[in-house]
């Protein structure tokens, strides 16, 4: 391309891209090779080949730690992932669309509000919101987790917001002639053509609940509710002799949802990224 | 406010014309009822979930509370209780500088690839794939556990300095003056998001300012610094303040890392993890909320000051450009 003169060229420039990709994806592989490796192999090696490949550190993971099987790790995970993310997107259409097409007062003071609560750091609600679930006895279950995804999420919120104004009013008014009423024109002409936002968006909540540390760590205290995030922390608690292999393993397999979703959903994600620079 | 600016600033700012204004001059009470209804959802989230927890702990911020007894107001205490505390004041020293050092370290990663990836070539995307994945699982508990074993006296990364020729058997985790750079270095990994930014940016550029430049004898060097780095000063802006506040606020790759403790010698002991300790562990909320809104003033002011000097630095193309 003519843009920059290219500073490195042809071969050269794959070469470098090749070597340096590897570089950058070199501790992934090590962690899924090491996860075929003996415990005692792990040590004091960079080397991505596994003598033999090796099994049982994945058996020894399964069988979990504190008397939980780590099935049950997975399965918490993906109780919570799922619930919180159909609820987080759901409802944030459903807000987006009464941000974006209807007129009510109060609409900007609102919608500064929200945009407001997207700079407030988490650690300033974060106390009084384990002493409001605490109080009314919702410690140490999933509802703390679950139930305020289900009350949108602002960047969600914008992100639809911005694609449905993208469409053209006049779609809404056709519907409106033909007979739907306001909840009609957003469940059957909005919230379909709005899909490519509800992708990414789905992504984006399903990558942040599945790696959410902090609060699980809050509001879970009983090992049979853990999430992996929260397993594999557990597992590797230096107090304890480590299972190195154990954790690598689980680890690995811990990565795979999000590396698959990645992968199928690739297009949507750089699209997201790039035009609303969401991030974590 | 300052959200008000920022959203000004990426011209973020609502139109208000649109939609319903065409349909309905005027709003009637049924349609205002349905319009809230719709937004009902969120409404009902942010005033229980964000707005009442805010003043609470606001009002925590002035008292001495221990979560089995109320609360009792006592003033500014705990505000300057915190000018004492040296850890209050190394945990922020620690803070500050992994943000400071991870921030422009990953931009200029993320840049320096972009422009790689911004030519045609064969395999691209298959490269951003690759390039990309570390940030997709970094924020992991995986990962960042995986990072502890990488960095121990007997991992990978001394392996792998060995092979160069390099004998190390440092702990880089265990050595306070290197522990927070393995997560400055795990910070900078993830640079993969700010990349695709950059890389949007820079497709954006209109070809006929380099052609314009090269008639002119401008070397590749000159149109960097003259044409693309003004164009794309605005997205670099974006990623600055979002980043920054992101990195003011990390916790679970310290938690990870330092055994949830700061370790070693408090080298890690970033202002979340210790706001964390000092509410979870010591059951002081009331000291903790004080430390949340010096948070939220840290960031203000830095976010503020990011504002203030944008104007000296950030190049807005006028729409009179743009045609």
């Amino acid at each position: 391309m003519r843009k920059l003169k290219k500073p490195l060229k042809g071969v050269s420039y794959h070469l470098f891209l090749l070597f340096l990709g590897f570089l950058m994806v070199y501790p992934v592989l090590w962690m899924v090779s090491s996860s075929f490796k003996t415990n005692t192999e792990i040590f004091n090696t960079a080397s991505l080949l596994p003598n033999k490949f090796d099994f049982s550190s994945y058996a020894r993971g399964l069988r979990g730690v504190g008397g939980v099987p780590f099935a049950v790790f997975f399965r918490n995970s993906f109780f919570y992932v799922i619930l919180a993310t159909v609820g987080a997107v759901f409802s944030s259409a459903i807000a987006a669309y009464g941000f974006a097409r209807l007129k009510f007062f109060g609409r900007n003071f609102w919608f500064v509000c929200m945009l407001l609560t997207m700079m407030l750091p988490y650690q300033v609600i974060m106390i009084p919101q384990f002493i409001l679930f605490f109080q009314i006895g919702w410690v140490n279950s999933f509802k703390p987790l679950i139930i305020p995804a289900f009350m949108g999420h602002p960047f969600f919120i914008f992100l639809m917001m911005q694609f449905i104004r993208g469409l053209p009013v006049e779609l809404d008014e056709s519907a409106k002639i033909d007979g739907c009423n306001r909840f009609q024109i957003f469940s059957r002409i909005i919230f379909p053509l709005i899909t490519p936002a509800l992708i990414t968006s789905t992504i984006f909540q399903f990558y942040w609940t599945w790696d959410d540390f902090m609060r699980p760590l809050l509001f879970l205290n009983s090992p049979r509710l853990y999430t992996v995030s929260l397993a594999l922390r557990m597992f590797s608690d230096p107090m304890t002799s480590t299972d190195w292999g154990a954790i690598f393993a689980m680890g690995a397999l811990s990565l795979l949802p999000i590396i698959i979703v990645f992968l199928s959903f690739q297009k949507y994600l750089v699209q997201g990224i790039s035009t609303t620079g969401l991030k974590n | 406010m300052a959200k008000a600016t920022l959203g000004n600033k990426l011209r973020m700012k609502p139109r208000m014309n649109y939609g319903g204004a065409k349909t309905r001059i005027r709003a009637g009470f049924w349609d205002q009822v349905a319009a809230y209804l719709y937004i009902s959802p969120w409404l009902i989230g942010f005033l229980a979930f964000t707005i009442i927890p805010v003043l609470s702990s606001l009002y925590y911020s002035f008292s001495q509370y221990n979560l089995f007894s109320p609360p009792v107001l006592q003033g500014i205490a705990n505000y300057r209780q915190m000018l004492n505390d040296q850890l209050f004041w190394k945990s922020l020293f620690v803070t500050l500088h992994y943000a400071f050092v991870s921030v422009p370290f990953r931009l200029l990663f993320a840049l320096a690839i972009a422009v790689l990836f911004n030519r045609k070539a064969k395999m691209l995307r298959f490269y951003q794939t690759v390039y990309y994945l570390p940030s997709i699982i970094g924020g992991s508990i995986a990962v960042a556990v995986m990072w502890r074993r990488l960095f121990l006296s007997d991992g990978a990364v001394n392996a792998a300095l060995a092979l160069i020729g390099v004998q190390s058997d440092l702990s880089w985790i265990g050595n306070p003056r290197t522990a927070l750079w393995t997560l400055i270095i795990l910070a900078v990994w993830q640079y993969g998001s700010s990349m695709l930014i950059f890389l949007a940016g820079l497709k954006q550029i209109p070809d006929s300012y380099y052609e314009a430049a090269e008639i002119d004898g401008a070397n590749p060097w000159q149109k960097f610094i003259k044409i693309t780095i003004p164009h794309l000063t605005p997205v670099i802006f974006f990623n600055l303040v979002m980043q920054l506040i992101n990195g003011f606020t990390v916790f679970t790759q310290a938690f990870i890392i330092s055994n949830g403790r700061g370790d070693p010698l408090n080298s890690t002991l970033v202002y979340a993890l210790y706001l964390y300790r000092r509410a979870f562990e010591y059951s002081q909320m009331g000291y903790a909320s004080a430390m949340a809104w010096v948070l939220v003033l840290i960031i203000a002011v830095f976010t503020a000051l990011i504002f203030k000097s944008s104007s000296f630095w950030v190049y807005y193309e006028t729409k009179e450009d743009s045609k």
